[in-house]
């Protein structure tokens, strides 16, 4: 089986997946861009990129089993080490700006 | 049904790629370090997300051993300028 020939169970709850995905991503990553202060900008990547992150490897799961008959999981990897590392790094960047904010 | 799967992978390939710009601009322009750091994990997960789509339209599976590394290498990376520009305990 290839991609041209899903069956469309797999097809369309991947391709819903796949547009949430990014529009999570980019919505939180113009949040990056376009709030005002760090406090401010802290949430938009470490929320929307995580949640963006999570539908999309999903859909790799999905599409990938699919494609091999069987349940193929090396996407639970990187999901679980997102999961673990992108709070613990926005915890350590907040402690560091209030710190540095509070010795100014 | 692969029309549908396909525009979903270009469209979501899209956001990503405005999203590394939009993290590039906070890089470049950042007014202090941690919005620098902030970006820089933001650029990372966007690029290793790039790499996995790219994964799924080819159907390999070298794509996935390498967006692992990249998590891997970009949490290090992350937890080290952090600590190295904006120490605190």
């Amino acid at each position: 089986m290839t991609l041209e020939t899903l069956p469309a169970w797999a097809a369309i709850p991947a391709a819903l997946l796949l547009i949430l995905g990014g529009l999570c991503t980019a919505i939180g990553s113009l949040g990056l861009a376009r709030l005002g202060t760090f406090f401010q900008r802290m949430h938009g990547p470490s929320m929307g990129n995580t949640l963006g992150t999570g539908c999309v490897l999903f859909a790799s799961i999905l599409v990938s089993s699919t494609l091999a008959n069987r349940l193929v999981m090396h996407e639970i990897l990187i999901t679980v080490f997102i999961v673990i590392t992108a709070p613990m790094t926005a915890m350590l960047l907040m402690r560091a700006a209030v710190y540095r904010s509070n010795s100014k | 049904m692969n029309v549908l799967l396909d525009f979903a992978m270009r469209f979501a390939q899209f956001c990503f790629v405005l999203a590394m710009l939009a993290a590039a601009f906070r890089m470049l322009r950042g007014p202090s370090a941690q919005d620098r750091v902030l970006a820089l994990d933001t650029f990372y997960i966007n690029g290793m997300l790039t790499l996995l789509m790219l994964g799924i339209r080819s159907g390999t599976t070298v794509y996935f051993d390498i967006a692992l590394l990249i998590a891997l290498f970009g949490f290090v990376g992350s937890v080290r300028s952090r600590s190295s520009c904006c120490a605190a305990r």
